[in-house]
């Protein structure tokens, strides 16, 4: 235990996600020992982002205006609908740059373990927006993980009474540049069963 | 196996052993380690150990991670299974020095069956035992049952929480439609990785009874006949015949239909005790001697014939089935066994490809098996 002020350093950044006591320890070292204007850019960075980040009030991703800049854009396509997870889900679609719909971010998956149910999910806000906006195809693309299939379940019980509306799945299967061999038997098994005709 | 070395792992700080074919013995006092070794190559074989369900135990006290190396011929391919055991942490896996993604990867490059004393809690423990059993021998039949258990066991535990929160809420005042919306999904996943795992045990049951009751007959001629049922907590809603030597193969479409429906008439019962009611995890393996269970019924010596019955009929399962002869690790069991019974299991090992024998003292060791000798003692493994 350090004494004071440093100590509860160590611990507040032991407190973020992916930094145990050994990282904590070297980061609360590593700034005590660097330049002041440097720890200056970062406090105000730290106060910055609590006061000027907002989430889009159309898609929940965040954003520093009231509606983020992929909302905004009115080259996108505004009958497709991307659900996704996370924020940082949107950033990995659009590193694809084969999508040119809009998103919306759940804020999650659905976790009991944790409480999560569909209250604490941006689900409301999808209905109203499907029911405002003229989407003619919602692709979920949720983890393909135990919570992200039930909630690709979930949505699509819930959109399935939409008329006139296509649901989609991101497909699953092998990564590119992989082994075939290499690959595990559940990834091989819905590649198989999620074939396509060529 | 040709070449196990572990470094760090229970006892042993650091152990190189040179293995052949056929019998190998490991003879030395008590705690000097000698079941540490077989319980190494049992973690390569199931990525647990037979002795606890954590991985803390299994590193030498104060050290922060054990090594486990081991050189396998599968199939007339040399294999080097490298596995990092870190407590607390993931584990790493290589295989022939290549990181695998995923330490599962590794399953099915060796096949083990270990009997040891633990193995009386087979028939007379939980039925959490027997599940365990069923599914590791699943496992070793085919790797990616795997991860069925786990997907099953980490829906399970979603499903659970998910009825503990709606059942306080329905107590409360009115039913939350949400809460209700979201179990039909739970009960899907639940259903259709229920299923698999459930279809995989009865058609597991169904090719290993003949085996295990052959293997009962065998130590145990004179003996009352034996049956091993699987007993599933669907009742009367399971087809007729699944599970049977002989029956209809079971199959998981139908029976994740059979299961929703089943979690759809207890759902009632299952909200207001908040945990799931029917699934692969209230399921038990029955098994009778005579016509009474085994369970309770059964001597001390007809317990230990069970157990040992259902280790050699998971051997001769194996061995019948292609993907590489297994190797028997016998961990000081022939000083607990009458002098027919030890004969019996001589008989097999002695005909097995591979097999290692852990005894405190070489006359517990039957002459068919003297093969390759290793004296262990304090510290270090040294050929006799």
């Amino acid at each position: 235990m350090y004494e004071g002020v440093v100590q509860d350093l160590i611990d507040e950044l032991g407190r973020l996600p992916g930094i145990g006591p050994k990282s904590a320890q070297r980061i609360a070292f590593h700034l005590l020992a660097t330049d002041p204007a440097d720890i200056g850019r970062l406090q105000d960075v730290l106060g910055k982002v609590r006061e000027g980040v907002q989430f889009c009030e159309i898609c929940g991703n965040v954003s520093e205006q009231e509606k983020c800049r992929i909302c905004r854009d009115s080259r996108r396509d505004t009958s497709l609908l991307c659900v996704v997870e996370e924020p940082k889900d949107v950033l990995a679609v659009e590193r694809t740059r084969e999508f040119r719909g809009r998103y919306h971010v759940l804020g999650g998956s659905l976790d009991p373990l944790s409480g999560v149910g569909p209250d604490q999910l941006r689900m409301r806000e999808l209905l109203a927006r499907l029911g405002a906006e003229e989407v003619s195809e919602v692709i979920i693309a949720t983890d393909p993980n135990t919570e992200g299939e039930a909630t690709a379940t979930y949505l699509v019980r819930m959109l399935r009474d939409f008329p006139g509306l296509r649901v989609t799945r991101l497909a699953s299967g092998l990564p590119m540049g992989g082994d075939l061999e290499f690959a595990d038997e559940l990834t091989l098994g819905r590649a198989l069963s999620g074939r396509r005709a060529l | 196996m040709r070449h196990l070395q572990v470094t760090d792992f229970r006892s042993w700080e650091h152990v190189d052993l040179p293995l052949e074919p056929g019998p190998t013995v490991l003879v030395g006092p008590n705690g000097r380690g000698k079941t540490n070794l077989l319980e190494a190559i049992g973690y390569v074989a199931t990525l647990g150990s037979h002795r606890v369900s954590t991985d803390a135990p299994l590193v030498r006290h104060g050290r922060g991670r054990a090594l486990v190396r081991l050189a396998v011929v599968n199939e007339g391919r040399e294999l080097t299974v490298e596995l990092e055991i870190t407590p607390g942490k993931a584990n790493r896996a290589r295989v022939n020095r290549g990181a695998v993604g995923r330490p599962r990867d590794v399953l099915g490059i060796l096949r083990t069956v270990l009997f040891s004393p633990e193995d009386l809690a087979l028939v007379r423990g939980d039925p959490g035992e027997r599940r365990r059993f069923l599914d590791d021998l699943l496992v070793q039949r085919a790797p990616r049952f795997a991860g069925v258990r786990g997907d099953y066991e980490k829906v399970l535990r979603q499903r659970n929480a998910l009825l503990k929160t709606a059942g306080k809420k329905r107590s409360g005042s009115r039913d939350d439609p949400y809460a209700l919306s979201t179990l039909d999904v739970w009960d899907n996943h639940l259903a259709t990785a229920g299923a698999q795992l459930l279809a995989a045990r009865l058609n597991l049951v169904a090719d290993l009874a003949p085996h295990a009751s052959a293997a009962y007959a065998g130590v145990a001629p004179d003996s009352r006949p034996t049956r091993v049922e699987y007993r599933s907590s669907l009742g009367g809603a399971l087809p007729e015949g699944y599970g049977r030597p002989g029956g209809e193969r079971a199959e998981p479409e139908k029976l994740a239909q059979i299961l929703l429906d089943a979690l759809g008439e207890s759902r009632a019962t299952e909200l207001e005790r908040g945990v799931s009611m029917v699934g692969p995890h209230r399921d038990d393996l029955d098994l009778v001697l005579g016509e009474a269970p085994a369970k309770g019924y059964a001597s001390h010596g007809e317990s230990w014939s069970f157990a040992l019955a259902l280790r050699l009929g998971s051997y001769e399962l194996l061995r019948a089935e292609s993907g590489g002869e297994p190797v028997l690790l016998l961990d000081d069991v022939f000083a607990e066994l009458d002098r027919r019974r030890r004969a019996r299991l001589a008989e097999v090992a002695a005909s097995a490809e591979q097999v290692l024998v852990t005894a405190a003292v070489d006359e517990d060791v039957p002459g068919e098996l003297k093969g390759t000798r290793f004296a262990v003692s304090e510290g270090e493994v040294r050929r006799a």
